[in-house]
């Protein structure tokens, strides 16, 4: 150690106010911007699962689902987006668990700022990963020759409302992020529920040609409503209710989910 | 006034009392040093001083404010270095600084200079660019620090700085340590060795099932063990009985000979003897290939303490 140095940085007078709530929030979405930069891998990781099912489901059943390829990818596309979004939710309660094991948590809450900011921050963080990640899936399906019937700004309000009903369920993983002990245990919990959640949709097949009750299980799934309303919006045939539906879900689960996650996050560990 | 204060504190999980009533008296501009054997509750009691866990019993006050109701005050003076390095391995160093500078409320240029500053004054510009996944045990440890010290503290809190550092990495954190203390801020640490505890710290509570078994300098505590050990061996087996006379004349009866090996040794309450005896030596031109003191360590006082080998507690390492 050099002790000039040494004393230079301890002896600095330097001692700002602290991070508003406001900008504590934004320097850790900063944060999480980073981490996409440094490991893009995480993020290739959550859409070649969804790019492979568009090209395997296009043109292994494209014909026999919806008459041709080219009409099918029409229907699939809006429901992939939805699904690669919705499986991302996961990252936030990874995250926020890794953050915990790791010991950073207690970093951030050590300090004289906000302390909800490592979440929201985290949040926010996580809205740009999701978007990223349509972009991406949107762009391959582009190229294989989906084309949105409402033009971009169709398919930027079906990305608004996927981001809107992604951050709910991201409150969801945040508490299971703070109950189990390793970001594993994390994700097998989590799939428990999103496997069903996406596969039991109107994602890949119309609901028309399943079993009567089903079709029951089928509408009532969230994700259903999610993808009528997401392929509505970028075909330019939206159906207000599903998007109401779709808004009001959101709403329920922040409302409940929210406010319980942040008791566990005051609460100490 | 004193910068940390507690009475009787306690913290219980389900049935392990992990801190079972402590009171502890830490001087301001002191450092302090907490040893104790792993599962000691070495941990439990720096977070509840951090404010990161409350506790169920006694009271707390850090730097004048009270850990539970003036939690906001003691954050905005202390500074916290955990047990693992508590840094994102994703992002750089320069990048970890910034962020926490950014958090304390520096400009975004203002973040990138004192981020610098401190990247120079631990040796850590040529990784400054690298993600933290790729450092050093060593040097993860030193941009822990440095993270604390972005604003200077009044208060910092080192829990076990050193564990798994290799001799050199160690000795960097010990001279980091010395300097932050010298500036004037009150350091209290954590460790499991008496060595660390020696170099660094002004006075030492020994603690062990969550309760304060011994309090003091370290040279009190070693003298309760009966002091360090003295290991001569003697180049010259042939001057090996010179030796023996020589030694026990400075440290009395208490010489233990091995023979075979020429080497003596002897508990030596009083270190300042040690020299008296090398130049003894020396003077009667015994030639000698070591002379060394080895301190008591944690086990020693241990087991003069509780008359038990201290024992870990703790099955596996809590990281929560
Ligand atoms: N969050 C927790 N839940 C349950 N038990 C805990 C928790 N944290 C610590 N303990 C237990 O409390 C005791 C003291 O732990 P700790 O303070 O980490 O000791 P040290 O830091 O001295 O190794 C141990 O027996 C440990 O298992
Ligand atoms: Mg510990």
């Amino acid at each position: 150690m050099s002790n000039g140095s040494m004393h230079k940085v301890l002896s600095s007078e330097l001692r700002p106010a602290p991070a508003s709530a406001i900008s504590a929030a934004l320097t850790l979405a900063w944060r999480a911007a980073l981490k996409i930069k440094h490991v893009p891998f995480q993020l290739f990781d959550v859409v070649v699962f969804p790019i492979m099912s568009t090209v395997m489901f296009t043109y292994l059943f494209g014909g026999a689902l919806a008459g041709s390829t080219d009409a099918y990818l029409q229907y699939l596309v809006p429901g992939i987006v939805v699904q690669t979004i919705v499986f991302l939710t996961v990252y936030t309660g990874v995250g926020l668990n890794t953050d915990i094991t790791k010991g950073l948590f207690d970093r951030f809450r050590s300090l004289p700022i906000w302390q909800p900011a490592p979440i929201v921050g985290a949040l926010i963080g996580d809205l740009m990963r999701y978007a990223l990640a349509a972009l991406v899936v949107l762009a391959v399906g582009l190229l294989l020759g989906f084309r949105p019937d409402a033009g971009v700004i169709g398919v930027i309000l079906a990305i608004a409302l996927m981001l809107v009903f992604a951050s709910a369920v991201s409150w969801l993983w945040i508490i299971v992020g703070m109950l189990v002990r390793t970001p594993e245990s994390v994700m097998t919990t989590s799939f428990l529920l999103l496997f069903p959640m996406t596969f039991i949709s109107n994602i890949f097949v119309d609901p028309a040609t399943m079993p009567g009750w089903l079709q029951t299980v089928v509408s009532l799934n969230p994700v259903t409503h999610l993808t009528t309303a997401a392929r509505g919006l970028m075909h330019g045939t939206a159906v207000t209710t599903d998007i109401l539906w779709v808004l009001v879900a959101a709403a329920l689960v922040t409302v409940v989910f929210a406010p319980i996650a942040m008791r566990m996050y005051y609460r100490e560990r | 006034m004193l910068a940390i204060e507690t009475s009787a504190l306690q913290k219980h999980f389900a049935d392990t009392k992990a801190v079972n009533g402590i009171d502890l008296n830490v001087a301001t501009g002191s450092v302090f040093g907490l040893l104790g054997p792993n599962g000691a509750g070495k941990t439990t009691t720096i977070r509840m001083l951090a404010t990161l866990l409350k506790p169920d019993g006694g009271t707390a006050r850090v730097l004048g404010h009270d850990v539970v109701r003036e939690a906001d005050k003691v954050r905005a003076k202390v500074s916290l270095t955990g047990q693992f390095a508590s840094v994102d391995e994703d992002l750089t160093g320069q990048e970890n600084l910034v962020m926490i500078s950014r958090l304390l409320g520096f400009s975004w240029p203002g973040a990138r200079a004192r981020a610098k500053e401190l990247l120079e004054a631990f040796e850590l510009e040529e990784a400054a660019g690298r993600q933290v996944r790729a450092f050093s045990g060593g040097m993860r440890r030193r941009l822990d620090i440095a993270a604390s010290l972005v604003v200077t503290p009044e208060l910092l809190f080192l829990d076990e700085p050193t564990t798994g550092l290799d001799p050199r990495s160690r000795n960097q954190v010990w001279d980091i340590v010395r300097a932050i203390a010298a500036e004037g801020t009150t350091v209290l640490l954590t460790t499991q060795y008496l060595e660390e505890a020696d170099h660094l710290a002004d006075r030492l509570a020994v603690i062990d099932h969550g309760r304060l078994i011994a309090e003091g300098s370290s040279r009190e505590l070693k003298r309760s063990v009966g002091g360090s050990t003295l290991h001569v061996q003697v180049a010259d087996a042939g001057r090996h009985m010179d030796a023996l006379q020589l030694l026990r004349g400075v440290f009395g009866d208490e010489v233990q000979e091995d023979r075979e090996a020429a080497r003596l040794s002897v508990r030596v309450a009083r270190e300042e003897l040690a020299p008296q005896a090398l130049s003894a030596l020396a003077a009667a031109g015994i030639t000698v290939n070591e002379f060394a003191l080895s301190q008591p360590t944690l086990d020693d006082v241990f087991f003069a303490l509780t008359g038990r080998a201290a024992e870990e507690e703790a099955q596996k390492e809590e990281a929560a």
